[in-house]
This record gives C-alpha cells, sequence and structure tokens, in this order.
C-alpha cells in the first residue's frame, strides 16, 4: 500500500474508548454463575498439516490436531475447530496474530478479538446449564477438560470449550452475545433443579 | 374432618395434612398426595364432565393418564387456565380451583345433553353425510357451529405467565417407567456405574405396586420396596431419577421426549420455578417399562358416573384410602377384578356380586372372593347400567340370553383385561406381534437398540417382570460399556398375575344391538358405531378409525383401541392380526406447548442482533427496523418529524453536506491465501488478478444457473488478502456459498475464508464534506483524491483505533466507509457524529439509504433482483469479465432462455403526476384497455418520494425495458389507472461527478 | 434428531449441528462453459431423488465446517455411512451384503 505520502494530521490525542458488549454482565444462581469474560485477542487460524510446526514455534503453544481438543500455554490457548482451522484465544495481552505474521509456512490468520464475546458458565450445575441448549453430550467422558468444539446453543452457534471439570468457556458472535447470556442466564435458574 | 369416602387406616396419604380445593365452585377438602379424583371420589363426587359429542354425564374411569373422562379446567389465576388437564394426574394442593368442561348452563343440567337424545342423528361419520349441502351454508352455519361445539375446554385468552425450562441430556441406561419392572431395570443398570436415567410418569414411584396389595419383594410390601429402591437410586450420583415424567416420544437413535411437570403440583410454585422441563435425552440403551393398561368392559351404559375400571378403584382404597362406593358391583372377564373386590371388602365396602362372564374360572383370587362371602356370577354379563349422573344399579343376565335380574349398586368395576403399553416400543419403530393365545400385542421385531420388559412386554406375573427387568438392565448396562454390577437381583416373595381377559363388545352390546355400550368414553364411540363404520364400506382399521373417530381423542384409544379393532374383525370375519392395528404416535399423551417451546420465547424467540453503535441510535431516538435478525436503524426522526419528513431532510442532508450511516450489518468475509485472487475469480463474474492492492471492485456473484446472487464491494488489502462485503441478509449463504466451493469444487486452491462481519463496525460517512469529517481523525492514511481515489481501501488509524478506511458510495456522493474493531465502533461514532456536526451532516437511517441509492439507481439483491434476474437484465453486464473462461454462472449465462429476446429488465420508472408514489410490486400493463386478465409485462421492485428530486422515482423489471424508454406504460391499481414514463436507472447525477465532488 | 458421524470430526454429532447440501458426487465439468444445453441440464438441474439408498453432501456447518458426504436410506431415514468430501462412492455399503 502507497504509504510514503501519508499525511499525518493532527490526530485526536486519545484513543477511542473501548466499549466491549456486555461488558461487566454476571448472573448467579445456585450451582453456577454465568459473566461475561474480559476482552480477549483472538485469532481465526488456517493452515496446512504442514505448516503446523511452524505456527506451533510462532505461537507458543502446540496447536492440537485431535478433533474436539485443545491446547493451552501461558494465557493462550488454542482450539481445534475443523481439520485446517483453530481459534486462538489470548488472554495474557500478547499479540498471537503479531506472532502468525512472522511465519512464512502457507497459513491464513485473521484477526477476529472484537468478533466474539466469552462467557464464562462455571459451578457444579455448569454443564446442566450448557445442555439446555447445546444438544452435545458434555459428561466428562465425552467432553473432558480441554475439549473444544464448534456447537450450536439454541439458535446462535457457539465455541465451547472445558477449562475445568466445572467451567466453560462459551464464545459466540458479538452481536448474539445478548441472546446467548440471556439463554444461559435462564437456564442457570434452572439448571440446579 | 375425613371426608365421607375416606376409609381410616387405608391407604398411604397422611390424613393430618389436608388439602382444600374447590369444583365448579364448590368447595371440598382432601388430603395432600391426592389428585384431583382422588379428593372428589373421597367427596362421593363421581360426576367430572359432560362428554364431547353426546355431552352425557361422565365420571372417573382410571387412576392414571389413560383417563378419558375425567378432563378438567385447572384455573390459578386470570392467565392461568389450563383446560383438559386429567383429574387423576393432576395432583392436589391447598387452593386448587378445578371447573368442568363441555357443559352448560351446568354440569347436572346441560342443554347440550339433547345430543344425546338426538343420537340417531350424531352417529358414525354424521358430519360426512349432514354437511353436505346446500353449499353455500357450509361458510355462513355449518363451519362456525360445528367449530362452537368442537374441542374441549376453554383456551385461556392471556400470555402464558410460567417459563419453560429444556434441557439435552445423555445416558448410556434410559428406563421409562418405574414401577416393578422399571424400578428393577435401573437397579441393575446402575449397579454397572454407567449413567442412568429412570423416568415415571406418576407423582410416586411404583407403578402397579401402588394398587398390588399382595406384592412382597426382599422381605416388604412391594410399594415400601419400591420406596427403599428410588431412594437408593436417588443416592448413587450416576443416577438420575425424574418422577411426573412422561416420556411422550420416541425418535430416531434412542432419542427420547420427556416432559417433567415441575410445578404443576404446587400451591405456589414461586417465579423461578419452571411449571414444566421438557427432556431431550439422547440414550445407548432403553429399557421401556410401561406396564399395561386395563381395558373396561363394553356393554349399555357403562359411562355412567361410579362405572370404572377395577384396578382404579383398588388404587383410589389403596394408595389413596378413598372407598369408590358403598356398594359396589364388579363386572369382569379376568382374576384382576376379584383382588379389587377382595381389597374393598376387607376395607368393609360392601360387593353386592361379582359378574363374571367366564364359564367356570377357578384360582386362589377366585376362592378367597368366595370365603369372604361375596356373590360371584359366572356365565352371566351385565347387560346395562342404571342411573344417569350416578350408576344405580346393574342389570344382569346369563350371557346366552334369559332372564335377567337388577341390583343395586352406586359403582361398577370393571375388567375386560390388560393392554400392554407397546406406544413407546411401537413410536420406537419396532413391530408389534399378536400372540392369539393371549389376545394381545406385543413387542416383536425391534427397530432401535431397546427392550421392553414386563407388563407391556406381555409378561405376566411380578416374579417374571422382576426376572426379565433386572436381567435387561444389566445386559443394557453391559452393552452400553458398564462394568459388572455387584447388587443382588431383588427377590420376589409375593406377587399377583393378571390373566386373560376379552376384547370387544360384551354379550348384549354385540352385533344387532343399538344400545349405548361405549368404546371410546372421550370420542362417544359406540360398538354400534364401529359396526355401523364396516357396513359402511370401512374395512381398514385406518378407516373405522377415522370414521368413528375410535381413538382419536386426547387419550389417543389408551383403553379403546383393542376393543375397537376387536369389534372390527369381528364384524369384518377376519383375525385381528389381518385387520391391523392403528399407528401409536407421539406424542403419548397431550404435551403443552410452552414445554415444546420452552426457553424460545419473548427476547429467547429468536437472537436479536444489535450493532455497536444500537445504543447510540437509540438514545437519539432512531426508528428501527428489522432486518433478518438485526435491529437496524431506519430512520432518525427530529422532535416533530414523521417518518416522510425525516427520511425527506435526510436524504436532503446527505447530498448537500454529508451523513453518517451505520453499515455494520454488512457481511464482510476475509479471503487469505496466494490463490485468493484465483478464488475471487472463479465467485465472481469480476476479473480479480489485476485489481492494484488498495484498490476495490464492485463484484456480482452469481449462482451455476446464471442468476444474481449476492453484491458487495471488494477491497484488495494485500496481493493474497481481499475484505469482500456482503448483503446484510446474504452474509451467512454467501459464507457458505463460496466454502462449498472452495471445498468441493476447488480444493487445489490455498486459500481460506473467515467471516469477519462482526469484527468490524462499519461507519458510512457520506456527502460532499465526507472528507472533511474523517480526515482530522486519521493518522497514516493520505485522504487526497491523487492517493486515495474512489473504489480505494487503506489501513491506518482513526480516533487512536486501527481501522479499514474505504472510499466507496451507496449514495453516489464521495463517501467513505470507515471500519474499526467493533468494541470501539460507538465511541469512533460519536466523534465522528461531533466532527460531523460542525458541518452541518445528519446522521441517516435505512431508509434514506434506500432512497439516495435508488436515486443513483443502484440495485439492491433480494429487492430489485428475486433470483430470476442476469447481470444484463439489471445493467450490470459491464461487471461480467469478458475474457473470462470460468466463473460460477459462466454457464447458465449462456442458457437460451437467459439469452432470449424480451427478457425483463431493470429500468426506471416516472409517473406521470410527480406527486403519484408507485406501490412496491405493483403490476405493469402496456394496455390498460385490454380485457382482463390482463397481460403482465412487469412489476416495481423500488419506488419512493425523492426529495431530491422533487417527484417520486421508482425502479422496475420490465420485458424489454431498456427498449421501452421512453414509452408510455400503465400501473393499473384499485383506484385507478397511474401513468408511467420508462426511464434510465439514474435519476441523480447521470454522469457520477458528484463521486469526486 | 439424528446423529450424523462426521468423518471429519470422527465421532457422531447431533443432527442440529449439520446441514444438508443435496445430492453427492455431481462435478462440476472442469471446462464448463463449453458444455452442452443437454450436458449442463443434466449436470445442474436434474437429480435423482431415489427411494432408498441416496449419496448426499451434507455440512457440518455448526461444527468443523466441513462439507462431507453421506449415504442415507430415504426409506428409514438411516445413515448408511459418510466420508470426506473429495473420497469416491463406496464401492460397497456396510450391512449390504443380502
Amino acid at each position: 500500500m502507497a504509504k510514503a505520502a501519508a499525511k499525518t494530521k493532527a490526530a485526536a490525542s486519545a484513543s477511542a474508548e473501548r466499549r466491549p458488549a456486555l461488558a461487566g454482565r454476571t448472573l448467579s444462581a445456585p450451582g453456577v454463575k454465568v459473566e461475561i469474560l474480559p476482552p480477549a485477542e483472538r485469532v481465526s487460524l488456517r493452515a496446512p498439516q504442514a505448516s503446523i510446526a511452524a505456527l506451533s514455534k510462532a505461537l507458543g503453544v502446540t496447536l492440537p490436531v485431535k478433533p474436539k481438543s485443545s491446547a493451552a500455554k501461558d494465557g493462550r490457548t488454542a482450539l481445534w475447530l475443523g481439520p485446517d482451522e483453530w481459534m486462538i484465544i489470548d488472554e495474557a495481552g500478547n499479540d498471537p496474530l503479531a506472532d502468525c505474521a512472522k511465519v512464512t509456512a502457507l497459513h491464513s490468520a485473521v484477526g477476529i478479538s472484537h468478533r466474539n464475546v466469552g462467557i464464562s458458565v462455571a459451578g457444579p450445575a455448569a454443564a446442566v446449564t450448557v445442555n439446555s441448549g447445546c444438544p452435545q453430550d458434555l459428561s466428562l467422558e465425552a467432553f473432558p477438560v480441554g475439549a473444544a468444539s464448534r456447537t450450536i446453543l439454541g439458535k446462535s452457534e457457539i465455541v465451547l470449550l472445558r477449562t475445568a471439570a466445572e467451567a466453560f468457556r462459551v464464545e459466540c458472535w458479538r452481536s448474539f452475545s445478548d441472546y446467548v447470556f440471556t439463554l444461559l442466564s435462564e437456564a442457570a435458574s434452572d439448571a440446579a433443579n | 374432618m375425613n371426608a365421607m369416602f375416606r376409609i381410616s387406616g387405608a391407604g398411604r396419604l397422611s390424613q393430618a395434612k389436608t388439602a382444600s380445593f374447590s369444583f365448579d365452585d364448590k368447595s371440598y377438602v382432601g388430603i395432600e398426595g391426592d389428585t384431583l379424583a382422588s379428593g372428589l371420589l373421597a367427596n362421593g363426587v363421581h360426576l367430572v364432565g359432560r362428554s364431547f359429542k353426546y355431552h352425557r354425564p361422565r365420571g372417573v374411569v382410571s387412576a392414571g393418564a389413560e383417563e378419558p373422562n375425567a378432563l378438567v379446567q385447572i384455573v390459578r389465576d386470570d392467565a392461568r387456565k389450563t383446560p383438559n388437564v386429567r383429574a387423576t394426574v393432576q395432583e392436589l394442593y391447598d387452593g386448587l380451583t378445578a371447573h368442568s368442561q363441555n357443559r352448560w348452563p351446568s354440569l347436572s343440567f346441560d342443554v347440550g345433553a339433547v345430543n344425546d337424545i338426538a343420537s340417531p342423528l350424531f352417529s358414525a361419520g354424521f358430519y360426512y353425510k349432514t354437511f353436505m349441502w346446500p353449499k353455500s351454508a357450509w361458510k355462513s352455519l355449518y363451519e362456525p357451529k360445528i367449530r362452537a361445539a368442537a374441542g374441549l375446554g376453554v383456551s385461556p385468552d392471556k400470555p402464558d405467565p410460567d417459563h419453560y425450562a429444556a434441557r439435552y441430556a445423555h445416558c448410556e441406561v434410559l428406563v421409562l417407567g418405574g414401577g416393578a419392572a422399571g424400578i428393577a431395570a435401573a437397579l441393575a443398570a446402575a449397579e454397572t456405574g454407567v449413567r442412568v436415567i429412570l423416568a415415571d410418569e406418576q407423582a410416586e414411584f411404583g407403578g402397579s405396586l401402588r394398587f398390588e396389595s399382595g406384592a412382597r419383594i426382599d422381605g416388604q410390601d412391594g410399594y415400601a420396596w419400591a420406596q427403599a429402591a428410588i431412594a437408593k437410586l436417588k443416592a448413587m450420583d450416576n443416577v438420575r431419577v425424574l418422577s411426573r415424567t412422561t416420556a411422550f416420544g420416541y425418535y430416531a437413535q434412542n432419542f427420547v421426549g420427556l416432559v417433567e411437570r415441575v410445578s404443576d403440583h404446587l400451591k405456589s410454585p414461586g417465579r423461578d420455578l419452571a411449571r414444566e422441563r421438557l427432556w431431550q435425552i439422547r440414550a445407548g440403551r432403553v429399557v421401556i417399562a410401561t406396564g399395561a393398561i386395563e381395558r373396561h368392559m363394553v356393554f349399555a351404559n357403562n359411562d355412567r358416573p361410579g362405572v370404572m375400571l377395577a384396578s382404579a378403584a383398588r388404587t383410589y382404597l389403596n394408595h389413596y384410602g378413598v372407598a369408590v362406593g358403598k356398594n359396589v358391583g364388579v363386572y369382569t372377564a379376568n382374576d384382576s377384578a376379584y383382588t379389587a373386590a377382595i381389597d374393598l371388602k376387607k376395607a368393609g365396602v360392601n360387593i353386592a356380586a361379582i359378574v363374571d362372564l367366564r364359564d367356570n374360572p377357578s384360582g386362589p383370587v377366585i376362592d378367597e372372593a368366595r370365603a369372604l362371602g361375596i356373590e360371584i356370577n359366572f356365565g352371566r354379563a351385565v347387560v346395562s347400567a342404571g342411573g344417569k349422573l350416578r350408576v344405580s344399579s346393574m342389570t344382569v343376565q346369563p350371557k346366552n340370553g334369559g332372564g335377567g335380574r337388577t341390583i343395586p349398586v352406586d359403582a361398577i368395576l370393571m375388567s375386560a383385561g390388560w393392554t400392554p403399553s407397546v406406544h413407546l416400543f411401537s413410536q420406537s419403530r419396532g413391530k408389534v406381534a399378536f400372540n392369539a393365545e393371549t389376545k394381545r400385542f406385543v413387542p416383536g421385531t425391534y427397530a432401535q437398540d431397546c427392550v421392553s420388559v414386563g407388563a407391556c412386554n406381555g409378561t405376566d406375573g411380578l416374579d417374571a417382570t422382576v426376572d426379565e427387568a433386572y436381567a435387561a438392565g444389566a445386559k443394557a448396562a453391559k452393552e452400553a460399556g458398564g462394568k459388572a454390577g455387584k447388587g443382588a437381583k431383588p427377590k420376589v416373595d409375593a406377587g399377583e398375575s393378571w390373566s386373560r381377559g376379552m376384547l370387544g363388545a360384551a354379550p348384549g352390546a354385540g352385533p344387532g344391538t343399538t344400545v349405548k355400550a361405549f368404546v371410546d368414553f372421550q370420542n362417544d364411540v359406540t360398538a354400534k358405531d364401529i359396526r355401523q363404520a364396516v357396513h359402511e364400506g370401512m374395512h381398514s382399521i385406518e378407516h373405522v378409525k377415522r370414521f368413528t373417530t375410535n381413538g382419536m381423542a386426547t387419550d389417543q384409544g389408551k383403553t379403546s383401541n383393542m376393543h375397537g379393532l376387536a369389534i372390527a374383525a369381528e364384524e369384518l370375519g377376519k383375525p385381528i392380526p389381518q385387520v391391523g392395528l392403528t399407528t401409536f404416535r407421539a406424542p403419548y399423551t397431550p404435551v403443552t406447548f410452552g414445554s415444546i417451546v420452552g426457553h424460545a420465547r419473548g427476547a429467547l424467540f429468536d437472537p436479536t442482533r444489535r450493532t455497536a453503535t444500537h445504543g447510540w441510535a437509540a438514545r437519539q431516538g432512531a426508528v428501527f427496523e428489522d432486518v433478518g435478525h438485526w435491529k437496524r436503524a431506519w430512520y432518525f426522526p427530529k422532535s416533530g418529524e414523521d417518518m416522510h419528513a425525516a427520511v425527506n431532510r435526510e436524504c436532503v442532508t446527505v447530498r448537500k453536506v454529508g451523513g453518517l450511516f451505520d453499515a455494520s450489518t454488512l457481511g464482510k468475509i476475509e479471503v487469505v491465501g496466494p490463490d485468493a485472487a484465483k478464488f475471487m475469480e472463479l465467485l465472481y463474474t469480476n476479473p480479480w488478478e489485476k485489481l492494484e492492492t488498495g484498490r476495490c471492485r464492485y463484484g456480482i456473484m452469481l449462482r451455476e444457473d446464471g442468476f444474481i446472487y449476492d453484491d458487495g464491494v471488494v477491497g484488495r488489502l494485500a496481493p493474497d488478502r481481499f475484505h469482500v462485503t456482503t448483503t446484510t441478509g446474504g452474509a451467512p449463504r454467501v459464507m457458505n456459498h463460496m466454502e462449498d466451493y472452495l471445498q468441493t469444487e476447488f480444493p487445489h486452491l490455498n486459500v481460506w475464508l473467515t467471516s469477519i462481519t462482526e469484527q468490524w463496525a462499519v461507519i458510512a460517512v457520506q456527502g460532499p464534506k465526507s472528507r472533511e469529517i474523517i480526515a482530522p481523525l486519521v493518522e497514516g492514511i493520505d485522504m487526497s483524491d491523487e492517493a486515495m481515489p474512489h473504489m480505494s481501501v487503506r489501513e491506518g488509524k482513526i480516533c487512536g483505533v486501527p481501522t479499514r478506511l474505504f472510499r466507496m458510495s451507496f449514495t453516489g456522493e464521495r463517501g467513505f466507509e470507515v471500519n474499526v474493531p467493533a468494541d470501539y465502533g460507538e465511541a469512533v461514532w460519536e466523534v465522528l457524529w461531533a466532527e460531523g456536526q460542525k458541518h452541518g451532516a445528519t446522521a441517516y437511517g435505512t431508509e434514506t439509504m434506500h432512497v439516495l441509492r435508488a436515486e443513483k439507481g443502484y440495485i439492491i439483491v433480494g429487492q430489485d433482483t428475486d433470483g430470476t434476474v442476469t447481470p444484463n437484465d439489471a445493467g450490470l453486464d459491464w461487471a461480467v469479465g469478458k475474457k473470462k473462461t470460468d466463473f460460477v454462472g459462466i454457464r447458465g449465462l449462456t442458457r437460451p432462455d437467459l439469452v432470449a429476446k424480451g427478457r425483463k429488465q431493470l429500468v426506471g420508472l416516472k409517473t406521470k403526476d410527480p406527486k403519484v408514489v408507485l406501490e412496491e410490486g405493483a403490476q405493469i400493463v402496456a394496455d390498460p384497455k385490454q380485457p382482463i386478465p390482463m397481460k403482465m409485462i412487469g412489476h416495481v421492485t423500488s419506488s419512493y418520494w425523492s426529495e431530491n428530486c422533487g417527484r417520486s422515482i421508482a425502479l422496475a423489471l420490465v420485458a424489454g425495458g431498456r427498449d421501452r424508454i421512453g414509452q408510455t406504460l400503465y400501473v393499473p391499481m384499485p383506484n385507478g389507472t397511474i401513468e408511467v414514463e420508462v426511464t434510465g436507472m439514474v435519476f441523480v447525477d447521470e454522469k457520477g461527478e458528484r463521486l469526486n465532488g | 434428531m439424528l446423529l450424523i458421524r462426521c468423518p471429519y470430526c470422527e465421532e457422531e454429532r447431533p443432527e442440529l449441528e449439520f446441514r444438508n447440501a443435496g445430492e453427492a458426487h455431481i462435478a462440476r465439468p472442469t471446462n464448463i462453459a463449453a458444455e452442452s444445453d443437454d450436458d449442463f441440464e443434466k449436470f445442474f438441474f436434474i437429480r435423482a431423488n431415489p427411494k432408498g439408498v441416496i449419496y448426499e453432501r451434507w455440512r457440518h456447518i455448526h461444527g468443523c465446517a466441513r462439507f462431507f458426504n453421506a449415504v442415507r436410506d430415504t426409506v428409514t431415514d438411516k445413515f448408511v455411512m459418510t466420508y470426506k468430501a473429495g473420497e469416491p462412492k463406496p464401492a460397497k455399503l456396510p450391512g449390504a451384503a443380502k
């Protein structure tokens, strides 16, 4: 891009304020708490098999190749979403997109930090809460800690990651977050029963 | 204070805990744990409803879900008036209010009962025969009258204030039915450690152990054993026990739908508690232990209140402590009614007589009844029940005819035998088989991984049932991956066995008789009706069913199907299996709409998608419109403005100064990879390889058939990276379409697609002042016309945050689309808005966007196209790469029809009267004087008042449209014909100079 | 709700995650622009719509997002098997030896 002639105008001194969707929303019910997670850096990463090693090295986390799995290291999680697709979530404030940019091996890295909203569902009734709209088997046998999958919650698509035996991270698109949070909240109130 | 028919010392309810309730505005006292039916019977109330067709007085027949008669309306408050609740299922709570149905003015005096006297008019199939002529009477007379008379109960007329929960669940073994069989199966499965779910429709587990006084298991009373076993199961981590939960549907691959009644039995459920919970359970193996349902005897006036199933009377006595009468007659064709007579007799109720159709049956229960001094009549039939609002007598005759006598009674207990509940098995697509010896349909060929145990499998006897069920539970668990169980099989010390019985009409109601011997109580179908149906040519059981409506009521023929089938078979002279069984369909019992809907109501009916700037627009007073799931700002009225005024102001201001528009909902796809341009060449009609980095192009996407599928502006961010935009509504399907071709037709291409629709908030800044509004906020981008011409894209910063800044226009004015990461969208908008205010810019909504683009002749896919429009039809031939050898749709475009002359083409229309705004969708004709039906040559696709033009403008698809430019055409409307002139599609700035203005 | 085995996720997943995508093994001609009208008609418009075994495309759209092929019986609605996109039609179906 021809930036040589770029004229820098007297720009506004302060950056525009970031206003994440549903920031700070939480709901506590017996046995489960649903809360909007703070913003995170996210990358939609696509790559053939041959590039996995190079990308894993650059990202500092080994890209999982097993379906429905994830790998995490130092606040960065790589979720297997498809045979050539991963979602990278960085909660440590680092920039996975920049890390991918250093990789010459064939891949596609697209920033989606603002596309998604993360919601935590945690507590003994967490699985039942998610199962109010998600038809997958969420037992620890079928969906162990670290399991990750794109799936359905009611009428919205989500990405589901089990972060602990009794905790899930639900990722959805920004404009679906109100629906997803509200559904999880309603379900949470019923989940302990 | 005990009610009249409550027997002290009998039953399992604690008589200390009373619950007062009302029925038809009369107050009664029951006990906690009662059903409405047992509470009413305790007070001597048998008359609870009127039948559907003849309005005959009806009483409680059963003690469970099969109840055909005792359907009532439960009223909690103004909004909660549930009709058709089975009084035998509804649990009593203090303050419960119930009303009878299908009667006017009162239950005991019902005007509609004239139908009973006039019943010869209402015989089987009478609807089909009666309301034939005159045809004109259908709309005005027959249909309204039939509709008013049809249906049971009154629908609530207010929104349902309750909420309904839903849940998916998985288990290795699902056990349906919590009687002795179900419990034994669940115990065996649970011991292996696999996940087990046990569900029963009753409030209390135990099934027939609730009434079988003779059952003893593991050294204790059968019912007590059941409660202990349930307590044990509930304490296990791998077991979920669901009471008040009906499995209503058995679907593919062991997917079972169940409804749990969560709070209908509670006095004050509280706001947090759902009314019902829908369980959608996927099971590895299903154990069906749904038991059997007792059949009634088919004899004259067998529907009189007080005539009921023997097992029901026994349940009321042994579980609820209620005697159903003081002087009870028994009419049976098998053993199980004897046990009811014995239990009642022991409780101090007089048994007037047992009438047994069998000639010389023998066995321990018969001996015991005789020893108790009960009169027993073998080989005899009850040919009629006396009384009207309550049975008062039974007339007994030798079954082959002869003199009869009338015995006074206040209740008749009947049993024609037991029908295995094969409903769920049949729903699973299993095939039933007829056992000629026992005269019942039992599970035959299985279609899924399930097994039937106990009475629903035709297994007789408690011992055999528990044996079979325990083994089946263990086997199912093992097959589903369980370890060997450590538990011990429950030991049956004593149990009952029900011998056979009879099917069809009893003597006195057989062929040649015209008495009202009911087969289906709820739909008022008599034995005579079934025979008549056969006489009138209904030879298939499916036809008999529909002609008579036998088994088609809300009880789905649980008590009536087998009788109906036997009567039809007898009349047809065919064996029962040749006549066949009607299909069992879900739901097993009625399911509320609420439980099907679950959480999906109100805000959760469908996702409502809002953009990042929604809050700002709402605070400005914007009016929103629904675009798919999106809420989009439609227009921004200032105080005192109507829509027309607001849109006019917005339209003028944008062209004069500038405007801000939220374009965030447009679909956005990032196409990345070394073959990105090659892929774009294949998916769009346009050439892309030579598009320079930093430049944009308007792209058209076709389907393979050559018709326009989507369009949008595409920017090339790098040689291997495109930022593609799609229509708002097309975003998901365009992504799917592109993925489809990439994955299945062009998998050799190294390119990937990522939806970035929601990554970027898009603020369109359009109008002559647009650059002046944006420029002060931008870093790192030269926005001069030389450095950033129309149709270009730059990356840099705006308001300190990253932006992809497009110079593009959907208004025909100089314009930009500012893409910023979505979380910054609103803040950046506010800064742009403040900057715009300095110049007098406006915020504008989708309506103004539509008008401005129509003034320029820019099409909207899906409005000006309808899936049958080619690029040429739309005047967009310039966007099709003529030198290209392949793209999706290239072959479709040369189909004979698509290159034929006279195709509909997009053109402009100007009304002769500039003030008249055409209706979108209005049809166009060439000659308004031609006879009707006129030949329609096109239709209006877009039409607006254009304040900028000072007149109305329209776009239309017109046959051979471009050759008609200058001609006058006509739009016939109800209020007269509108004259229009065919024009080009551009109404403002035909040369396009304002793009740089 | 059916369970459908996704050949990429290597397990059965609920039907809600999937979308049908029409008949399988209809390859887009490599030189499509040169196709005759008849051949194009056969390719684009004509479908077998059999009673019995059908070869279909499905997409695990709310899962791994892959298109794949499935063999399904239109009478019983049962999936016979699934396999990856691009793989040939199976020569022999499991359980077909009757």
